[in-house]
């Protein structure tokens, strides 16, 4: 008696999931139960399920200096700061400093040329070359994060050297 | 010997045929090149049944057993077998046919179904064997990829990965999704949805988890993501960046790449969570990490030298080993389970090709003709790629034996698909 229950019990757990039975062995059922329930936790289950997942998105950025730009673009391959932004940059610093409440995102990006993951490196380099300008400049560590989205959130869709400029950025985000 | 125009109209057949069948946007379809491929002949019975139950095993076994580019469907018309069936098999050898599967399906009280059959070698007049799988509903297309398994293994030698699962994401719009579909990019289910990119996922060696990168947050951060529960939990989210996870062989550790302490370097950190671990000390950038399969080494991407390339390193960190020296740009290494082949993206005249090298004699192929490869991916068996690529202004997943000769292609659904990661032997 008690062997054949151990052996009922053995084939149970073969048979759940998807594993195979030779052909001979009869699968077992349970004649007493209503339909297979179709959402999870009720046994059998199903081994193909994935359950869905909806993500909720951190949004808004908040205001900054006024009538200052918050974009600073970059050459191919470089992560170098032209000149032309220095003004920009100064103004930034000029108001973090005047506000240590405030804290500040430097989201790198890359143009789409190559791999997601080495692009999401190049603009965090990007990004923390930006820091480290303000750093310069007296803006504590502690209001800036430089963060990264390589080549994720393009500013401007499609292909070409004229697109691919305006992509190569770092944005100045406000929290 | 089949001329090159023979087969484009073999195949524009198959794909009229695919097309009337599925959903034209699905599933994973079979470009052959190359010459001189030897197709074993089969013949797929219906399986008895099969018309009462939603999904029909002979399909999906045949389509898959054609998509390996090894095999040749012989029409079955008019049989009617199932797998106690002992078949007169001299009408199938006068078909052509080399084997014949055939079959049943049954439901059962519970509701599960019954999916039973038996495979014949026609030439030798041999039984093959053959298996039973009891499912739910929702795993009957599981039980046809199997049953399609147990044939390719059987008939050529090497275990088939038709019952494995591959996750990658889309993008229409500004909304990304991050699926996981049958290896044929049938049965696709969403496991994550939203406003902000997915990038990188990355299958544990269970199969039941994946990691990846999300950008919800406004900033890139690493979740460990249970498949079949939905329940995921945060494994990086530090200061600066946080990407490229990798599991190491006993899924107890994730090596990521993170720019909490400035710089993007490589950290191992406990599956679970916790603190992380630095690996690497560069001033350059370190990323992509990836276990090697025997669990002694990890390659990862550096540009330590003044141009990206892939080095290897022991798993605790230590004096890196260059691998590539071709060119200036070789990233995203992918490692075969067999510790065979190393696949990555190199950049050749301004073009991202995907590379398979031989580790033994270092021997590098480029195995496509597109120019805008992306992150390798290797199936289970060793012997097939899936990587992203564009075609024709679109992206695509293509699936590649290691030769390049035989390739499929799963176009996205309107949009861009992306970030393939193809999945373990499942149990």
């Amino acid at each position: 008696m008690m062997k054949r229950v151990f052996l009922g019990l053995l084939v149970a757990v073969v048979v759940a999931g998807c594993s195979s039975v030779k052909l001979d062995d009869v699968p077992v059922e349970d004649k007493s139960a209503s339909a297979v329930p179709a959402q999870p936790g009720g046994a059998p289950t199903t081994q193909s399920q994935v359950a869905p997942v909806a993500a909720e998105n951190t949004t808004g950025t908040a205001q900054g200096p006024v009538n200052v730009a918050r974009l600073i673009y970059f050459d191919y391959d470089s992560y170098i700061i032209k000149p032309e932004f220095q003004s920009l940059i100064e103004a930034h610093a000029r108001f973090l400093k005047a506000s240590k409440s405030r804290h500040v995102a430097l989201e790198g990006h890359t143009d789409e040329r190559g791999g997601s993951e080495y692009n999401l490196a190049l603009g965090q380099r990007r990004a923390e070359a930006v820091r480290r300008a303000l750093a310069l400049l007296g803006v504590p560590d502690a209001q800036m994060e430089a963060v990264s989205f390589g080549k994720e959130r393009p500013a401007v869709q499609g292909s070409g050297e004229e697109v691919w400029a305006k992509n190569r950025r770092v944005e100045i985000v406000y929290r | 010997m089949k001329t090159p125009a023979q087969w484009r109209r073999r195949q524009m057949v198959g794909l009229i045929g695919a097309a009337a069948a599925l959903p034209a946007w699905a599933q994973f379809r079979v470009e052959v090149t190359g010459v001189g491929l030897t197709q074993l002949p089969i013949a797929i019975a219906p399986f008895r049944g099969e018309d009462t139950a939603p999904q029909k095993p002979a399909a999906i076994v045949q389509a898959d057993l054609e998509r390996s580019g090894q095999f040749r469907a012989i029409d079955p018309a008019g049989a009617a077998l199932d797998e106690t069936s002992r078949p007169d098999l001299t009408p199938w050898r006068q078909k052509g046919a080399d084997s014949l599967a055939s079959g049943s399906v049954t439901q059962l009280a519970d509701g599960r179904w019954d999916v039973r059959f038996r495979l014949w070698d026609v030439v030798r007049g041999q039984d093959l064997g053959g298996q039973s799988y009891a499912v739910t509903t929702g795993d009957l297309r599981l039980a046809a990829h199997r049953i399609a398994d147990f044939i390719y293994e059987k008939l050529t030698g090497e275990k088939g990965v038709f019952s494995t699962r591959i996750a990658y994401v889309t993008k229409q719009g500004s909304r990304y999704n991050l699926w996981v579909a049958d290896a044929d990019g049938e049965n696709a289910q969403s496991a994550l949805a939203s406003n902000a990119p997915i990038i990188s996922p990355a299958w544990s060696h269970s199969g039941t988890q994946i990691a990846y990168v999300s950008f919800e947050s406004r900033k890139p951060v690493v979740y460990v993501h249970e498949v079949a529960s939905g329940r995921r939990r945060l494994i990086a989210n530090f200061r600066g960046s946080n990407s490229a996870p990798a599991w190491s062989p006993d899924d107890r550790t994730l090596a990521v790449t993170l720019s909490r302490d400035g710089g993007s370097q490589l950290y191992t950190i406990s599956a679970q969570g916790g603190e992380p671990h630095r690996l690497t000390q560069s001033s350059g950038i370190d990323t992509e990490p990836t276990y090697a399969p025997d669990g002694q080494h990890i390659y990862f991407v550096s540009d330590r030298g003044g141009a990206p390339q892939i080095y290897r390193m022991p798993i605790g960190g230590g004096a890196p080993e260059r691998v590539t020296f071709n060119g200036t740009y070789n990233i995203s290494p992918a490692l075969s389970p067999d510790g065979r082949w190393l696949a990555y993206i190199s950049r050749i005249s301004g073009a991202f090709k995907l590379q398979v090298m031989d580790l033994a004699g270092g021997t590098v192929n480029s195995i496509t003709d597109t120019t805008a490869d992306e992150r390798p991916s290797f199936a289970p068996n060793s012997r097939l790629l899936v990587y992203a690529t564009r075609q024709n202004g679109r992206e695509a997943l293509m699936t590649t034996t290691l030769d390049g000769k035989i390739k499929a292609r799963l176009a996205g659904q309107g949009g861009d698909i992306r970030e393939p990661a193809w999945g373990p032997f499942q149990r």
